[in-house]
């Protein structure tokens, strides 16, 4: 086991471990924490990968700005309290049953696929994942959909502070 | 790393972000299994970009096939962002009318 294996088990485990704690921590805060901590496991995956773009812009603008937008909203609710009221108890055991089929019977499904077999993801190597390759691809072939996230931005800001006005 | 650990992996965090929605009744919970979800599919597409990469390094060693799937995914972190924002001035719009982000309270339309 070289010490890329080693490295991808344990940036699993993380994320594996960090997204259950997600679920079952009371206090929403908290919840907040462990997600960004599912973030940087995430981010180590993609480095492993060597795609060193998405990795730093996943660090970026998920655990940078959308978490710290995550933890004003519940700091500015007061909601950092562990007063969540007990659903149904069968409620519960219903979803997490249903979650464990799909996982199941998708897990089934790769195991059998022969498209998949043998097929290796290149690790720690290979230049696509590189901002100047990125670049080149996102101002000549994508140039027009990168313009028009920009209008989706406005539009997305201009919503937010018409939802958020008080009338 | 062979592909099918990756795919095991993000599935393994997709279908936590659906039990997430699925048992949690916080409204900022659920939203937050919703981005997890999100953030499982942009690591496989990511996983299946670097394995293209390989197969078609194979042939030819200077190309770049697999861009293709991180623009994806960057574009993918655009929508999120938008999303993200307004749904948050949803929620708190929800929680002024209501006084709670409890999503059992949003089950009647009338009042």
């Amino acid at each position: 086991m070289n010490v890329i294996q080693v490295l991808f088990w344990i940036l699993s485990a993380m994320a594996l471990v960090s997204a259950l704690m997600v679920l079952l921590s009371k206090n929403p805060v908290h919840s907040v924490l462990w997600l960004v901590a599912v973030f940087f496991a995430i981010s180590g995956h993609y480095i492993l990968l060597n795609a060193q773009f998405i990795a730093i812009v996943n660090l970026i603008v998920y655990a940078g700005a959308i978490m710290v937008l995550f933890l004003f909203v519940i700091m500015l609710m007061n909601l950092n309290k562990d007063t969540e009221p007990q659903k149904n108890i069968w409620m519960k055991l219903a979803g997490a049953i249903s979650a464990g089929c799909l996982l199941m019977i998708l897990v089934s499904l790769i195991k059998q696929a022969p498209e998949l077999q043998a097929k290796t993801a290149m690790m720690n190597e290979g230049g696509i994942g590189l901002i100047a390759n990125l670049g080149k691809a996102l101002f000549n072939t994508y140039v027009v959909p990168f313009e028009i996230s920009s209008i989706l931005f406005l539009s997305a800001m201009v919503g937010a502070v018409v939802i958020g006005k008080k009338d | 790393m062979p592909i099918q650990y990756y795919i095991y992996l993000s599935l393994a965090l997709f279908c936590i972000g659906i039990a997430g929605v699925l048992t949690r009744r916080n409204a900022i919970i659920i939203f937050m299994s919703v981005e997890l979800m999100l953030n499982a599919v942009n690591l496989l597409l990511v996983a299946f970009s670097k394995m293209h990469h390989a197969v078609a390094t194979a042939v030819d060693k200077v190309n770049n096939v697999g861009t293709d799937g991180q623009i994806f995914v960057f574009f993918v972190m655009v929508v999120a962002a938008a999303e993200v924002s307004v749904g948050l001035a949803i929620i708190v719009m929800m929680y002024r009318n209501a006084h709670s982000v409890d999503v059992n309270f949003l089950n009647r339309l009338k009042n």
